[in-house]
């Protein structure tokens, strides 16, 4: 129930029949800390989480709150609060009474349970619909009820599970946003499982990133974003463009490598060599239109689907050589257009290929 | 477009019924409707209209006979002495053993097939077993003449204990499957939720699948209770058909097959239905007290 300086996941393991649904997760929390689980659904992210919640007995490993072992708790005796990809509202209770209901099972004095649920109303702004069941919400204040709920009793965990799935575009944006209010004015330590990058990446402190039950990466927003650690999280992290291709010059961290006829120049992420298989990763934001006149990677291409999307258009080219790129620009382009690209080779990311090189025998960075 | 003039009224109304849920798939009701019309709803009409129809006396003086006579009067607090108890045992019964058997487990279609089976078995084929299980010479009373525990037979079979016994076995089945279609419409992520507020099992289930489980609860009680109150085969195979068990079935049966005064045992079929809608209009009332909406589950 206390206040922790450090949770330690040691080794946990999840197995579902024959099946591996979590392999050997470590990861070490720090108080205050958000930490955003991301991966594709099936990546084990949820499993892990409800590893933690108690929900989900272990297979192997162990959890540990300072010197304390946890895993063997029940849910009801570790004290995190949880949110809900469903909310989970309890639908007989009104707003007050799901809110205060954390407290009511720690019997804590009327007065305070009084006081502190008025509080958690305030904080996520539902203080005039205190009296109306769940079913009378809308999904967001649904959202806003689940996550006072769970913060309510002052957690030393809270664990949220792809909280904002349910909801549309543009109240997921502000969930977003309040979501990230809290944790700075709360200072709650969090667990936060999706599979949207691009929430894991505004909200975390810290990323892991899960791919079929193991953990790739595990670092800060901007490490993630920059440097994915194999051409599986690049993928996951906005790399659209993933070609194929084989190593033809080693020049410290610079190679050159051959795809699809085209000689490009990058940067190498882990072990390359001469002849070696590999992956070219580049985001389609660092595919430059305006390239007349680059010498390095320089591409001509024709222009073959454009998407509007506001200030930017979304465009797929191909070269004579048949290399497909996904790119973006704000330049106005139509299909039948031909194009010079170029790449800066510092945003090209040069992974190794093949059997040899499974994103898991890399060894994760932590 | 020009003849589209007369029909657009035509068209007009047509929305506005469909609106309302009047159209052509409504004739789908029909087979239904004619049953409940000739198998319900005219023999009600015709045996409320022959209850007021005495052989002598006014309208309601067969009603007066039936409350003037104690013996006859006392059949209605016969009744619910058996069947307001193994409706209630029945609906307690089925709770945790449904709570126990939600979710997917292996086995489960067996254990479910196990409990349901006795609905197959009819009341005739369970007073028989009755008999001979729990009778004077049965199993169970030798056992415990065998093992000392009583000096005498102890008395199960022709009083009340037997026909409760009958009740109970009849009537469990469908409680079981009630309850246990209404508890998998409970969302169990709602439990989850509880656990990690911080709530032991025993609260869980108090503050939260109960009161969620409440309304079913009610109706299953409504059910199982109607079902036992009708009782008459066991009454009088299991039963003490001429004392302890005269149950109100039982007299509206002997007034109209052994005195074959029509009149009279429908009145008594009429008090019958009015004490049931009685007691299920009191259950419902306490229901409505409760959470009635989604539960969230897959229903």
């Amino acid at each position: 129930m206390s206040a922790f300086s450090r949770l330690r996941l040691d080794g946990v393991s999840r197995r579902f029949g024959g099946q591996a649904a979590l392999t050997e997760l470590d990861l070490t929390i720090e108080a205050g800390e958000f930490i955003a689980l991301l991966g594709p659904s099936g990546c084990g992210k949820s499993t892990a989480l409800n590893c933690l919640a108690g929900l989900l007995p272990l297979t192997a490993g162990s959890i540990w709150q300072d010197e304390r072992r946890i895993d063997t708790l029940p849910p009801e005796r570790r004290g995190f609060g949880m949110v809900f990809q469903s909310y989970a509202l309890f639908p007989h209770l009104t707003v007050r009474a799901n809110i205060a209901f954390g407290l009511r099972m720690r019997r804590l004095p009327k007065e305070e349970t009084r006081r502190r649920t008025a509080e958690a109303l305030r904080l996520v702004r539902l203080e005039e619909h205190v009296d109306k069941l769940p079913g009378q919400l809308s999904g967001g204040q649904q959202q806003r009820v689940a996550i006072a709920r769970a913060v309510v009793f002052e957690p030393s965990l809270v664990l949220m599970d792809e909280p904002l799935s349910n909801l549309d575009a543009k109240l997921r944006l502000e969930m977003r946003t309040e979501i990230r209010r809290l944790h700075q004015s709360l200072g709650l330590t969090t667990v936060y499982v999706t599979h949207d990058q691009e929430e894991a990446l505004s909200l975390a402190d810290r990323l892991v990133v899960l791919r079929e039950g193991r953990v790739q990466q595990v670092g800060s927003p901007r490490e993630l974003h920059t440097r994915p650690a194999n051409w599986h999280v690049a993928d996951f992290m906005g790399y659209r463009n993933l070609w194929r291709g084989r190593v033809t010059r080693v020049d410290d961290a610079v190679v050159t490598a051959e795809s699809a006829g085209q000689r490009l120049l990058g940067e190498a992420v882990g072990d390359l060599r001469t002849g070696a298989e590999a992956v070219l990763a580049v985001r389609p934001e660092d595919i430059r239109v305006d390239g007349a006149g680059e010498t390095r990677n320089a591409l001509s291409a024709t222009v073959e689907v454009v998407e509007y999307q506001g200030r930017e258009l979304a465009a797929e080219a191909r070269t004579d050589t048949g290399l497909l790129l996904h790119l973006r620009t704000e330049r106005r382009i139509a299909p039948g257009d031909q194009v010079k690209l170029a790449v800066d080779p510092r945003r090209l990311l040069v992974y190794p290929d093949g059997p040899a090189h499974r994103p898991e025998d890399q060894g994760a960075t932590r | 477009m020009s003849g589209a003039g007369p029909d657009r009224p035509l068209a007009h109304w047509r929305h506005r019924l469909a609106e309302r849920g009047v159209d052509r798939q409504l004739w789908l009701l029909v087979p239904a409707l004619v049953f409940v019309v000739a198998l319900f709803v005219y023999p009600f009409c015709y045996g409320l209209t022959l209850s007021f129809q005495p052989t002598n006396g006014g309208p309601f003086s067969d009603y007066a006979r039936f409350f003037s006579d104690a013996y006859e009067r006392g059949t209605i607090w016969i009744t619910l002495r058996i069947a307001l108890p193994a409706a209630l045992l029945n609906v307690l019964a089925a709770v945790p053993i449904a709570y126990r058997m939600r979710g997917r487990f292996r086995g489960k279609r067996l254990v479910t097939t196990v409990l349901v089976v006795p609905i197959t078995l009819g009341t005739v084929l369970t007073a028989q077993g009755l008999l001979n299980f729990l009778g004077p010479t049965g199993w169970f009373n030798r056992i415990l003449l065998a093992t000392h525990l009583v000096d005498e037979p102890v008395r199960l079979t022709h009083n009340y204990w037997g026909v409760f016994f009958s009740l109970v076995i009849t009537g469990f089945p469908f409680a079981f499957l009630l309850v246990l279609s209404y508890l998998s419409g409970i969302d169990p992520t709602l439990e989850r939720a509880a656990a990690t507020l911080g709530a032991d099992w025993r609260r869980r289930f108090t503050q939260v699948t109960l009161p969620l489980l409440m309304p079913g609860l009610a109706t299953t009680f409504c059910l199982t209770f109607v079902l036992a109150f009708s009782v008459f085969p066991s009454a009088v195979l299991v039963g003490n058909p001429a004392g302890e068990t005269r149950v109100i079935s039982l007299a509206a049966y002997q007034a109209a097959y052994e005195r074959y005064d029509y009149p009279y045992a429908s009145a008594i079929a009429m008090i019958m239905g009015f004490v049931e809608l009685v007691i299920i209009a009191v259950v419902l009332a306490a229901r409505s007290r409760f959470y009635t909406g989604s539960t969230g589950g897959k229903g």
